[in-house]
């Protein structure tokens, strides 16, 4: 099977003299569900203005299913659905109007366009809006047509720049819904976040990019079974002591009902269970305290620097 | 793309100007209309009168013409500059930059747009004016080939500008400081003839002299200037300014980072 994007040596140099990519190189397989994350200014949104043509690369090679865009960026672009970062649609048309043009763009005759503009405003919970001038549209709803209008020419390759920013937390998950759908129809999604939680909750694979580099390529999985600690938050049944000891363990009070427990790795969660149980602390449920990745996203960068 | 597809792609940029111009119509058709209206009054009924002829016709037919040819200059050019700045400003040119869409359509499509605007006001002003003299059309060929020329050569320049310009202030210098100028000084309301032998020699400078006497031949079959000249002259100013307008998309310069 063909990769759905190939970045060889990519670098980018802006006016000022700004190196926003030293060189990057990854690959993404078709199918896959991609994340790439980065601090503010690591070279995410550069590295997708390059894929889709609106910054100019300084060098290196970009290939979408094996087309080379130096070659014939035209048939590149017909593979690749886009939904940037900022709104950039004309706030004074209708959401209709917007993304039937796009079909227009794509060359896609103008039947066939309002099919695809319908299937896609319905599935996106817009078509009620349809005849709404955008810019009266709530910034969830901008987002979404955004996504409508990347699909509407039914791309290989959708990439999203923090879609789901800004957005509530029902409108999250319910974009997460239709993004898993349309990927495991076929569609390979690059996504790029600061949610690190969407990455974990959506993505197979990541790509680490700070200032201009790659810093981890590999997948979610492998990527987390390198952590070497987890924090576990322990809702207690009855009020806890004031202080909680467990040999090897380093145990926190947070409040009246509720511990913290750091498990390094090699260690089991088990002991903490039975220890507690011995000292007369009855456990009745148990989460991560902070997202997992986040952790291992913050030694990355910070290991980086 | 097919060839197909490029023109179902012309077609949508074509339509959403169309769309664009006549849904704030208040502000793109109704202003020439009052404007050119004013100008048939007071130069055409009130000072003119007192004119007399010239150019062998009353003062309100030898202005006719330039006044249409007025319209249609600023309209082409206004309705390009002020659409493919827009798309820059609120970054909806990105929608056609991310597509397939050739570069030369796009610009075909921002200038087809700026003609149908040029010409839709030509026949509101044309029509205005019937209220004011009694016009008779000397060539249909000649009208027709100038104004298509014209307006094709304005939404060029239309377009160079909104490429170069960074705030809605920029969008108005070239008009108000460069184009109004020139149609003034472009024997909107006087025949060459009446200047000075260095003065005449120097409008012969500005490119509005040769589309105004052009246009003034084909409805009134006279001009200031030779016909093949003027034709000769905006045709050379149109293939510069396509070219330089393809230079600018083409290296993505202002449009792409």
């Amino acid at each position: 099977m063909i990769p759905a994007l190939t970045i060889e040596n990519l670098s980018k140099v802006y006016g000022d003299g700004f190196e926003a990519l030293k060189g990057i190189s990854l690959e993404v397989q078709q199918g896959d569900f991609f994340a790439m994350l980065g601090p503010n200014g690591a070279g995410k949104s550069t590295t997708i203005g390059i894929i889709c043509s609106l910054v100019a690369k300084t060098a290196g090679k970009v290939s979408v299913f094996e087309v080379d865009i130096d070659r014939d960026f035209a048939a590149a672009k017909k593979y690749i659905g886009v939904v940037p970062q900022e709104f950039n649609f004309n706030q004074f048309e209708k959401a209709l109007d917007i993304v039937i043009n796009q079909a227009g763009y794509y060359g896609l005759p103008r039947e066939l366009a309002a099919e695809r503009a319908e299937k896609y405003l319905k599935a996106l919970g817009l078509w009620d809006k349809r005849d709404v001038p955008s810019r009266m549209l709530s910034g969830g709803m901008k987002r979404r047509l955004m996504i409508a209008r990347a699909l509407v020419h039914e791309p290989k390759l959708l990439i999203l720049d923090e879609p789901t920013a800004g957005v509530d937390i029902e409108m999250r998950r319910s974009m997460w819904d239709f993004l898993r759908k349309i990927n495991a129809e076929g569609t390979t999604i690059i996504l790029t976040t600061h949610y690190l939680e969407e990455a974990e909750a959506l993505c197979r694979h990541i790509a680490i990019i700070n200032k201009g580099e790659i810093v981890e390529h590999s997948s979610i999985k492998a990527l987390l079974r390198r952590l070497k600690r987890e924090v576990f938050i322990l809702d207690c049944v009855e009020e806890a002591p004031e202080t909680v000891q467990i040999d090897g363990f380093v145990v926190r009070r947070i409040d009246s009902h509720s511990l913290e427990v750091e498990v390094e790795k090699g260690q089991f969660i088990n002991q903490v269970f039975d220890e507690l149980g011995r000292q007369g602390i009855h456990i009745n449920s148990m989460r991560n305290r902070a997202n997992r990745l986040e952790e291992m996203f913050v030694n990355l960068v910070e290991g980086a620097s | 793309m097919t060839l197909r597809e490029q023109y179902v792609a012309f077609m949508t940029i074509v339509r959403k100007e169309i769309k664009r111009y006549l849904r704030i119509w208040t502000q793109t058709l109704l202003p020439s209309a009052i404007t050119m209206s004013l100008y048939f009054v007071i130069f055409g009924s009130l000072i003119g009168s007192r004119i007399g002829e010239m150019g062998g016709f009353s003062y309100m037919q030898f202005v006719v013409p330039g006044l249409i040819m007025m319209a249609i200059v600023t309209n082409s050019y206004s309705n390009v500059v002020s659409s493919f700045f827009g798309s820059k400003f609120n970054n909806s040119v990105e929608e056609l930059l991310v597509s397939p869409t050739p570069n030369y359509i796009i610009l075909l499509g921002y200038v087809v747009g700026g003609i149908s605007r040029g010409m839709l006001v030509a026949v509101v002003v044309t029509i205005v004016s019937l209220f004011f003299t009694h016009l008779q059309i000397h060539s249909y060929f000649v009208v027709i080939v100038i104004v298509l020329m014209t307006s094709t050569l304005f939404a060029l320049a239309g377009f160079i500008n909104a490429v170069y310009a960074n705030n809605f202030d920029d969008i108005s210098i070239i008009p108000t400081f460069v184009l109004t100028p020139l149609i003034y000084l472009g024997g909107v309301f006087y025949s060459m003839d009446l200047l000075p032998d260095f003065w005449a020699n120097v409008s012969k400078l500005n490119p509005l002299v040769y589309v105004v006497n052009a246009f003034r031949y084909g409805v009134l079959g006279v001009s200031d200037v030779s016909l093949p000249l003027a034709f000769g002259m905006i045709a050379l100013f149109t293939v510069l300014a396509f070219c330089f307008s393809m230079h600018l998309l083409n290296s993505g310069k202002r449009l792409r980072q």
